[in-house]
């Protein structure tokens, strides 16, 4: 049995500026920096919000999954 | 918990025209979270701000809001306390809005212990207009009109408030932006005049100059430099040159100003008989 993913992390393109911020300021190295920022490791992730509290552009998210059981 | 984005921002007019990586999008980002964590009446709650490009985030925000003339939005925050007391009144200023030309305005509301919550997007420098030195360019930056650093020393702005009777001053900075959000929390509920000042990178016109390369840069220099109050009450003037205490600095029990006068007019109608 997998462990089902607590967490969505997501990026807006429309308002991303690229600066990188939400890449270096999550603590468990689940995004990387593409053209926009990506996720590279979503089991990793664990809910902190550093990457949305300091993302100057309101333009990643992070959202708790629905439990699907 | 994620913010409901909708809810709080004028999405028609987002992406927002800061800079990549301007820390004035954290601040307002803390403002809107504590908000929400709040829960307050977005019907009831006004903000309000001056000119500059901190000045410009009332604009993006889904709420009553007004854009007033530089330095002056403590002024018409005022107005729109003393008529309507019963809304939450934030002002959004910038360190040279609220303490160069606006620094008056300031001074004389932390006096009158009026009930309004003052954030000082704090980023050192006017960075609209380009990037000249404020009262808050720490003494040796460069700024565009000060190419050889900065000869005088700058205001501490919560000591400042604290000076002029006010009674509610916190400090903290985008890198910690958790932090942030809980102490603009604690000036919205509190009861009285409360000022955070809200230490945000200008990497365009500030980082730029100063060696600071990136606002990951920016940022750390912040937290190099920061000290919880906790610890700063032991430290020597001398180990305290060049950092800055965050945290409460001040939280007093106050007679608050629509209050008294609220009781004022209350005591006349009631004498109006006579
Ligand atoms: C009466 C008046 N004087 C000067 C200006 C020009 N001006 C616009 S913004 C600004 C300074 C902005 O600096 P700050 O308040 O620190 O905001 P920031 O842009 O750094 O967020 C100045 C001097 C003006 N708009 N109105
Ligand atoms: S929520 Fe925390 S762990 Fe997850 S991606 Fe964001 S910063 Fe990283
Ligand atoms: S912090 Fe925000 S704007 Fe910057 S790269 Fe990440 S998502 Fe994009
Ligand atoms: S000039 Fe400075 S303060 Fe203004 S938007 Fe750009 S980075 Fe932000
Ligand atoms: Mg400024």
């Amino acid at each position: 049995m997998g462990k089902t993913l607590q967490w969505e992390v997501s990026v807006n393109s429309k308002w991303c500026k690229k600066c990188g911020l939400c890449v270096e300021f999550c603590p468990r190295d689940v995004l990387e920096m593409n053209d926009i920022p990506t996720v590279k490791d979503a089991a990793r992730c664990i809910g902190c919000l550093m990457c949305e509290m300091h993302c100057p552009d309101f333009a990643i998210t992070v959202k708790r999954r629905e439990n699907n059981g | 918990m994620a913010l409901p984005i909708d809810k709080y921002l004028r999405v028609a007019k987002m992406p927002h025209i800061w800079c990549p990586g301007c820390g004035h999008g954290i601040v307002t980002q803390a403002i809107v979270r504590a908000i929400h964590e709040l829960e307050l009446d977005t019907e009831k709650t006004v903000v309000v701000s001056g000119i500059g490009c901190s000045a410009r985030a009332p604009g993006y925000l889904h709420f009553d809001t007004l854009h007033t003339t530089h330095g002056r939005a403590i002024a018409f925050a005022t107005g729109i306390k003393m008529a309507k007391p019963e809304l939450n009144v934030i002002v959004i200023t910038g360190d040279g809005d609220a303490a160069a030309i606006g620094g008056n305005h300031l001074i004389h509301a932390a006096r009158r212990n009026l009930d309004l919550t003052v954030i000082c997007f704090n980023n050192n420098i006017y960075g609209m207009t380009s990037g000249q030195y404020s009262p808050l360019t720490p003494q040796g930056s460069y700024a565009t009109t000060s190419p050889y650093g900065m000869l005088e020393k700058p205001f501490d702005l919560c000591n400042l408030v604290i000076g002029a009777g006010g009674t509610f001053a916190a400090r903290s900075t985008t890198y910690h932006a958790r932090q942030l959000t809980n102490l603009i929390k604690e000036a919205i509920a509190y009861k009285g005049f409360a000022f955070v000042d809200a230490l945000s990178q200008c990497p365009t016109y500030f980082g730029r100059r100063n060696k600071l390369r990136t606002p990951l840069e920016m940022m750390n220099w912040f937290k190099d430099r920061s000290v919880p109050v906790s610890s700063w009450e032991k430290l020597s003037p001398e180990e305290r040159e060049g950092k800055f205490a965050i945290g409460v600095l001040t939280k007093a029990q106050a007679t608050e100003l629509t209050e008294v006068y609220k009781q004022l007019i209350e005591q006349l109608q009631q004498r109006g008989g006579e």
